[in-house]
């Protein structure tokens, strides 16, 4: 298992490299002039040289990739050319913002999905799998920025239940930084009013992110349930008078369930997609958000950086899952 | 490549084809949520090439504003209520189909050629190519598609040719993939062994026996795929970038809508369902297409 | 007096070119402490009959069309589900052919095995030795002692940790050994085993019929072994129903059917196995011919 894990990590190495070449292509050499950008319409020939220069812009693409490596690795991310602050310190601060709404989106996805599934798998063809159908199909079809402004009109406008937008009021002062995630660090530091509101505050926004991945588990659980069910085992556990709840709800259920959390990977890649949406509907201060304000002022600074962590995110992520499979599946853990 | 006329069994194949058409008719129609799916993907469509000319007020559509009419809520007049300029939105809902599906489509179609070309020629051809090549798409599929259309947006500048190209090269991995598979398990088959024997050469082996083989599956993933393309073109519109206002997009106008919130209502819902119907009357076709071409999936 | 009776059961089977009759009339009777073989090729029914009388065929597709199955004097066609629930592994245990297959892949062999006895010791406490009314860690402690004692009883060596194993760490015929061990756990008074010897190895194929047929003559057991292959069903069996098409169409004693068939059916399927070197019709002999 220990060789496994770093044979892994050792191929995340050249994964990365490609990653960053890649997205420092997109960033640099896609614009043309970043630094015509950064120096504004109105800039002197002079003026723009003197930004390309401070930016090491006026060098040749290679050096300017290896100084922009180099610097990454030493966690310098370079300066965002509008706000002038470095972006790993902005990085640092928006992160946890968004990694605490996917995991929190995760959570609902894989708490609502796999159950509804595992019924409509059992009860194929049946109504209920019909209308679990038809549900994770149009759940498919939502736009989320759409879900997420009924959502606000809905339930912060007019029924006024839940909190529009933020991760918190502005009186209420954020709990100190351990994790970064606002539910977690209130609760270390006792803080039960910030963690209500932290909580409230996630809902609408991991509601709406959790939605689409909710169908799509909810898709992928119907149909290993279904396969499941056409296995061997389950008829000799049925031959042996096991009652079928306990065929179901343990038996099928945990071999239809590790089939489908092996593709969670992929999720959370989508979940991370998506958060530029979802954050922009509800003001929440993550990365998703500062990568939209980024593009929309052509800084590519932070766009950069932003797709970077978002790709090693994804790779982590993906890590994880595959750990987790060996933990799900006894048949791999034994093997590697 | 020379053109082949088959005399002898080329009556029989048609009349075979024609009874495979028939039964696929037959399964599509099996599933109600197909054939409403169906439907309603022709009448978009039919928005989306005379939307504009239908629409009551066409003159709202050129950026034509009307600022005594302004927030009317939807009425016999403007059956979706009118904007924050007074322009009808059931006028601009209808023409904004135009851009949604035109280039909802478009993403796919060149998202297909890039990745059908990609992952045929890594898979026909193997070794160091097929190695580079899956190790690239590879590397695209470890972002979101959507953040890295936005990134290749952003750097492309605004404009549609270039959301659309964005969209594109985030979305062809996929094909890429789906191609490659499906070569590699056609390759080994024995009709594509029996033309090599007989000395058909690399590209009339690929163009004739190959390719017909994978198309089926490719045009499945089309269908489905459209649906989230629209979805794309209208986040990407949402955000910002790509369709910049006045053009009538159903994204643009629903993040417009964000400040009129919640006193005028329709000025978001009614952009919303036709994003809403339209991805779902997609995913609905696309699912039975599925179902005609791999009657496995659905059990 | 016979422990099953099967009279006229006829099954229909749904499929994409409408119904189709796959049971047309099936007359079963097997006698208390009988090992009755049912031989048949495939798609003759013989399978379909063994699993009606678990009442395992899926209704749809499948559909009854009449006929009774009678299990020490009850009617299991009109029993409820719960009835026949209580009956399975219980009072009717069952192996099946593929051992890779039948057993749970995500879970312990004990987990699998002490979640049958916990469940048959529900009715009847006594089977795993203990008290209704000890305590549930008592209990499942029993029931794992009883199945730890079956492995062993069934060879499988150390099964006091092998229990804990994971079922893919099990050859093949150690996998269909853990699986008698799993069918006899309730005790059950019959056996139906189908085609338990086929996915084997020949040399282990001997092994496990040695198994089966001890456990039969030492345990009070009754056996119905569904086969496609005579010369097992020669050296096993006292008894042998031939089908086809759906039909039992001779059955009687296994010396007099194989040595003078009535039925045409059977004397053809008989000439296609003399044709190689068939062992003679005696029991319990362990012969590795496989013939197919």
């Amino acid at each position: 298992m220990l060789r496994y894990l770093l044979f892994r990590i050792a191929l995340i190495a050249p994964l990365l490299i490609g990653l960053s070449m890649l997205v420092f292509v997109i960033g640099r050499v896609l614009p043309g002039d970043p630094a015509g950008l950064a120096a504004g319409p109105y800039a002197t020939a002079e003026q723009r040289q003197a930004i390309a220069a401070e930016y090491g812009l006026d060098q040749p693409i290679p050096v300017q990739y290896w100084r922009y490596i180099t610097g990454v690795l030493e966690g310098d991310f370079g300066r965002s050319l509008m706000t002038r602050r470095p972006v790993a310190g902005d990085l640092a601060g928006y992160l946890p913002a968004t990694l605490e709404l996917v995991f929190f989106s995760l959570f609902i996805a894989i708490l609502i999905g796999i159950p509804l599934g595992l019924i409509a798998g059992i009860r194929r063809n049946s109504a209920t799998d019909m209308t679990i159908a038809a549900g994770t199909l149009s759940a498919m079809s939502m736009p989320q920025f759409f879900l997420g402004l009924v959502l606000q009109l809905v339930f912060g406008m007019m029924l006024s239940w839940l909190p529009l937008s933020g991760r918190l009021p502005f009186i209420i002062s954020p709990p100190p930084g351990v994790t970064g995630f606002y539910t977690i660090d209130s609760l270390i530091a006792g803080d039960f009013t910030a963690f209500r509101y932290s909580v409230l505050h996630l809902i609408l926004p991991a509601l709406t992110m959790a939605l689409a991945p909710i169908a799509t588990i909810a898709r992928i659980m119907r149909s290993s349930t279904i396969e499941v069910l056409q296995q061997d085992y389950v008829q000799t556990e049925r031959a042996l008078g096991l009652p079928s709840s306990l065929i179901l709800f343990k038996y099928v259920s945990k071999n239809a369930a590790s089939a489908t959390l092996t593709l969670i990977g992929l999720y959370v890649g989508w979940l991370l997609g998506s958060t530029v949406l979802v954050e922009k509907v509800f003001d929440w201060p993550g990365i998703g958000l500062y990568a939209t304000n980024a593009i929309l002022n052509q800084d590519f600074n932070p766009v950069i950086a932003v797709t970077l962590a978002i790709g090693v995110v994804f790779i982590l992520a993906n890590l994880v899952v595959d750990m987790l499979y060996g933990v799900l599946n006894p048949k791999v853990s034994n093997k590697q | 490549m020379s053109e082949v006329v088959r005399t002898t069994d080329g009556a029989a194949t048609r009349s075979a084809r024609r009874t495979n058409w028939a039964r696929g008719f037959y399964r599509f129609r099996q599933n109600p949520l197909s054939v409403i799916g169906l439907v309603i993907v022709a009448l978009l469509l039919l928005l989306a090439l005379f939307g504009e000319y239908i629409a009551p007020y066409p003159e709202h559509l050129n950026g034509e504003v009307n600022v005594a009419n302004r927030f009317q809520p939807p009425s016999a007049e403007f059956w979706f209520g009118t904007n924050e300029v007074g322009q009808d939105i059931f006028s601009l809902v209808l023409a904004g189909a135009r851009i949604s599906l035109l280039s909802g489509i478009a993403v796919i179609v060149l998202a297909t050629l890039i990745g059908t070309f990609i992952g045929v020629i890594a898979g026909y051809f193997g070794t160091w190519l097929d190695e580079i090549l899956m190790r690239f798409t590879d590397l695209i599929l470890t972002l979101p598609a959507l953040i890295l259309a936005m990134a290749i947006a952003a750097g492309l500048g605004p404009s549609i040719p270039n959301m659309i190209l964005a969209l594109a090269l985030a979305w062809w991995p996929g094909f890429a993939r789906m191609a490659r598979g499906e070569v590699l398990s056609s390759k080994a088959e024995l009709y594509v062994l029996a033309a090599r024997a007989q000395g058909a050469g690399n590209t009339r082996i690929l163009t004739r026996h190959i390719l017909p083989n994978i198309t089926s599956p490719i045009i499945v993933k089309m269908s489905l795929d459209v649906g989230f393309a629209i979805l794309a073109v209208a986040s990407l519109g949402f955000i910002g970038i790509g369709v910049r206002p006045p053009t009538p997009e159903w994204g643009v106008m629903l993040s417009i809508s964000r400040s009129n919130l919640p006193h005028f209502w329709w000025t978001a819902i009614f952009p919303g369902l036709a994003i809403f119907l339209s991805v779902l009357s997609f995913n609905f076709m696309g699912d039975g297409l599925r179902d005609v071409f791999d009657p496995r999936a659905r059990r | 007096m016979s422990l099953l009776e099967i009279n006229g059961l006829r099954l229909a089977m749904r499929s994409f070119d409408g119904e189709t009759e796959v049971l047309r009339g099936v007359d079963l009777t097997v006698g208390e402490n009988a090992i009755a073989g049912v031989v048949g090729e495939t798609g003759s029914g013989k399978s379909l009959t063994g699993l009606s009388i678990s009442r395992l065929v899926p209704t749809p597709p499948g559909r009854y069309l009449g006929g009774t199955i009678r299990f020490d004097g009850q009617d299991l066609m009109t029993a409820s589900e719960d009835e026949m629930r209580r009956l399975r592994g219980r009072q009717i245990g069952m192996i099946f052919q593929d051992p890779t297959t039948n057993l749970n892949p995500a879970f312990r062999i004990s987990t699998q095995m002490i979640d049958i006895a916990m469940n048959v010791a529900k009715s009847d406490p006594e089977l795993i030795g203990a008290h209704a009314r000890a305590s549930r860690r008592a209990r499942r402690a029993a029931a794992r002692q009883r199945c730890v004692d079956l492995l062993g009883q069934v060879g499988i060596p150390d099964p006091q940790t092998r229990i804990d194993a994971y079922p893919h760490t099990f050859s093949g015929g150690m996998r269909q050994r853990v699986l008698i061990a799993m069918a006899l756990i309730g005790q059950p008074r019959l056996l139906i085993a189908d085609e338990p010897t086929t996915a084997l190895d020949v040399s282990v194929q001997a092994q496990v019929l040695e198994l089966m047929s001890s456990f039969v003559r030492e345990r009070d057991l009754t056996m119905i072994f569904i086969t496609h292959n005579i010369g097992v069903v020669a050296q096993l069996c006292t008894d042998v129903s031939v089908m086809n098409a759906g039909r039992v169409v001779e059955s009687g004693n296994v010396r007099k059917v194989l040595k003078n068939p009535d039925d045409s059916y059977t004397k053809e399927l008989l000439s296609a196995v003399m044709t190689r070197d068939t062992p003679r019709p005696t029991r319990n002999r362990a012969v590795a011919g496989a013939v197919t």
